[in-house]
């Protein structure tokens, strides 16, 4: 017997997710976030959108992504079946297009001809470099100097498709300075401009805005699960960094309570070495960073602390609100994985299934293949494979002491 | 009644203008905030807006995002700067003194313990640049009861009807930045500025300081105009990134005391 006795509607009106979110910008700004709050609730349930966002997922991104069951990895692990679902496969490379895509529409509506994006790991930037080109948009795309480093082949990519890559030499020059920056141009052109933020967190209305254009996911993953083994997973699995292509998957399973929720934070060198990125699994004070209050990286003096990650995807000291609530609420579990267990998953999916991961959904797998060998047989995870590892080449290379 | 009403009622009353300096507290050297603040009034500062360092100055161009740096670095901390306010009290009793920043180091702290540390030491008032009024109910409720003033920012985006929600919430003054943009950045239009004004003060009855982009005396004094208070962070703060320390005091007094002239012309 399945007990359904779940009911959940977030954020409220004010764009709060328990005490978590809100609109925590500057004044210039506020007025900016309240037109797309209004513009998106507009828009949201309009046939005519609904219709336009479908088609380009379905023609351009190529989607439904599949889901296919890692069957080698499995009987090695000797477990759970692991399940993916193949983010990795839609036009550029990750879960990041959906969202892309849904902003670049709303932007189209709202006369918006140049949009600015930050990004870390280069997927999003890519993401929004490529519905630019594809829309005819100016673009500018805001990256950490440092990340610029270790992602050079996404930057390339940007640079191809058009964009600006406008690299942030200030603080840790990662995701983080990054906002920043692009936060700052937003100020200063509000009324041009679209910002396409890239991950379910920041001011409302973004993290519902995000999250509802990642939900397809699972949405998708929920009819085809029951095509594919007769019932829904027991557990779906996906890495946070800001959070959007696990809420993504999270969100249409939030009421499913007979589906375990697991989220899994980048553990850097170790939770406990303080090294990491992991502000729910490390218990992080809750504080105020870019337009959200959310569980976030910090001294005791309110100052965020730079975090550590092998993927610069989750090198984040914040999470999006929805997934503090998630944790808050006891529907959603949060662990970490390490560097080198993260590796370790991108290795053994190269090797068992000739899948090359991000480095990023490579955190949600090692969590996935570390309870799989606990698990009876019949169990069934599904993981969220959010994007394809051809970016993370030069990284894993180094690490390697291979010379490319 | 609060420092601030005081200053700025004499100020009315003498037909004068408000100058309003910026400095980031910690910088260039912690050791240099107190006596910086106290060159600042003798040179003719009426209020002064002490800035807070935070790692993620959002609302910040680079000189201010690099002041911030600077002070990090020194080891400046929000009570750091309770403690170099609580030391400038002890020769001047009589200038306002409001703390400016991010809303992050003061959550950090707790509210209630940061609104009476902040009357305690002598602080007047507190502008958070990233909490609007939709997200200060309770900032507010610990400010109001230290009798530490809220001070809003208004922008030249802000319509009519958010004008009139910060009108009732806030005290002391109000802060119009004059440009779409960062701290510091250099477009600044006058006209638009007079334009916005009216509509300002059909709802506000505090006075109304300008700040964002004003670089020299003569803009100050176009600004004293039509509005009540002038503020320079970005000018000042360039002047203390650009002076050897021992000459960081003097330079700063040199600069504000040419903008006080230029005001009281």
């Amino acid at each position: 017997m399945r007990l359904r006795t779940l009911t959940y509607s977030y954020p409220d009106q004010s764009g709060h997710f328990g005490p978590y979110g809100g609109i925590y910008m500057a004044e210039t700004l506020i007025p900016a976030v309240e037109e797309l709050r209004r513009e998106y609730l507009r828009y949201r349930d309009d046939p005519e959108f609904k219709a336009e966002f479908a088609y380009e997922l379905k023609h351009y991104v190529g989607r439904p992504s599949p889901i296919y069951h890692a069957k080698r990895l499995s009987e090695h692990l000797g477990g759970a079946q692991i399940y993916l679902k193949r983010e990795d496969l839609n036009h550029t490379g990750a879960h990041k297009v959906n969202n892309a895509i849904g902003q670049a529409l709303l932007a189209k509506r709202m006369g918006k001809k140049r949009v600015i994006a930050e990004t870390g790991a280069g997927m999003h930037g890519v993401a929004t470099a490529t519905v630019a080109a594809r829309f005819g948009m100016e673009c500018i795309v805001y990256m950490g100097a440092d990340d610029i480093q270790r992602q050079a082949p996404n930057v390339f990519r940007m640079k191809l498709l058009g964009a600006t890559v406008v690299p942030v030499e200030s603080g840790s020059k990662t995701l983080k300075d990054a906002c920043n920056e692009a936060i700052r141009d937003w100020v200063t052109n509000v009324e041009t401009t679209f910002y396409i933020f890239g991950t379910a967190a920041g001011p409302h209305p973004y993290p519902m805005m995000v999250r509802d254009f990642q939900c397809v996911i699972g949405n998708e993953a929920k009819v085809q699960m029951p095509e594919l083994i007769g019932r829904q997973p027991d557990a779906v699995i996906a890495c946070v960094g800001g959070g959007s292509n696990a809420i993504g998957l999270f969100h249409p399973y939030i009421e499913e309570t007979s589906v375990a929720i697991i989220g899994v934070e980048a553990g850097g060198h170790g939770v406990a070495t303080g090294k990491h990125a992991a502000p729910l699994t490390g218990d992080a004070k809750v504080g105020v960073l870019h337009g959200n209050k959310v569980y976030l990286m910090q001294d005791e003096n309110g100052q965020i602390i730079e975090t550590h990650s092998i993927s610069a995807g989750l090198d984040y000291p914040g999470v999006g609100p929805e997934h503090c609530l998630l944790k808050d609420m006891g529907r959603a579990q949060y662990v970490a994985a390490n560097d080198d267990e993260a590796l370790a998953a991108f290795d053994a999916l190269c090797r068992y299934e000739g899948i090359i991961p991000a480095l990023e959904s490579s955190h949600a797998l090692a969590h996935a293949m570390k309870i799989a060998p606990g698990m009876a047989k019949d169990k069934v995870l599904l993981v969220n494979l959010s994007g394809r590892g051809d970016k993370d080449m030069n990284t894993v290379a180094r690490i390697k002491g291979i010379t490319l | 009644m609060n420092r601030i009403q005081a200053t700025l009622d004499n100020l009315k009353a003498q037909g004068r203008k408000a100058l309003i300096p910026f400095i980031t507290a910690g910088d260039p050297a912690l050791d240099k905030t107190v006596p910086l603040m106290h060159g600042l009034v003798e040179a003719g500062a009426d209020i002064i807006e002490l800035g807070v360092p935070f790692s993620d100055p959002m609302a910040d161009g680079p000189t201010i995002q690099r002041a911030s740096e600077r002070a990090l670095k020194n080891g400046m901390s929000l009570r750091g700067v309770l403690e170099m306010v609580a030391e400038f009290r002890k020769t001047d009793a009589a200038t306002p003194v409001v703390l400016m920043g991010y809303g992050n180091p003061i959550e950090a702290m707790g509210w209630e313990t940061f609104a009476s540390r902040c009357a305690e030491v002598g602080v007047d008032g507190a502008l958070t640049v990233d909490f609007p009024p939709e997200e200060s109910h309770e900032a507010f409720e610990h400010l109001q009861r230290h009798d530490i003033a809220p001070i809003f920012l208004l922008a030249p985006t802000t319509d009519e009807a958010r004008i009139e929600r910060v009108a009732k919430l806030a005290r002391g003054y109000v802060y119009y930045v004059s440009l779409k943009g960062v701290t510091g950045a250099g477009n600044l239009d006058l006209a638009a500025i007079a334009d916005k004004m009216p509509q300002l003060r059909k709802h506000i009855r505090l006075p109304i300081g300008v700040g964002f982009g004003i670089r020299d005396g003569e803009t100050a004094r176009k600004i004293a105009d039509i509005a009540d208070a002038v503020v320079i962070g970005s000018r000042i703060v360039q002047e203390i990134e650009h002076s050897a320390p021992e000459a960081v005091v003097a330079n700063v007094k040199h600069f504000v005391a040419g903008v006080r002239a230029a005001l009281d012309k």
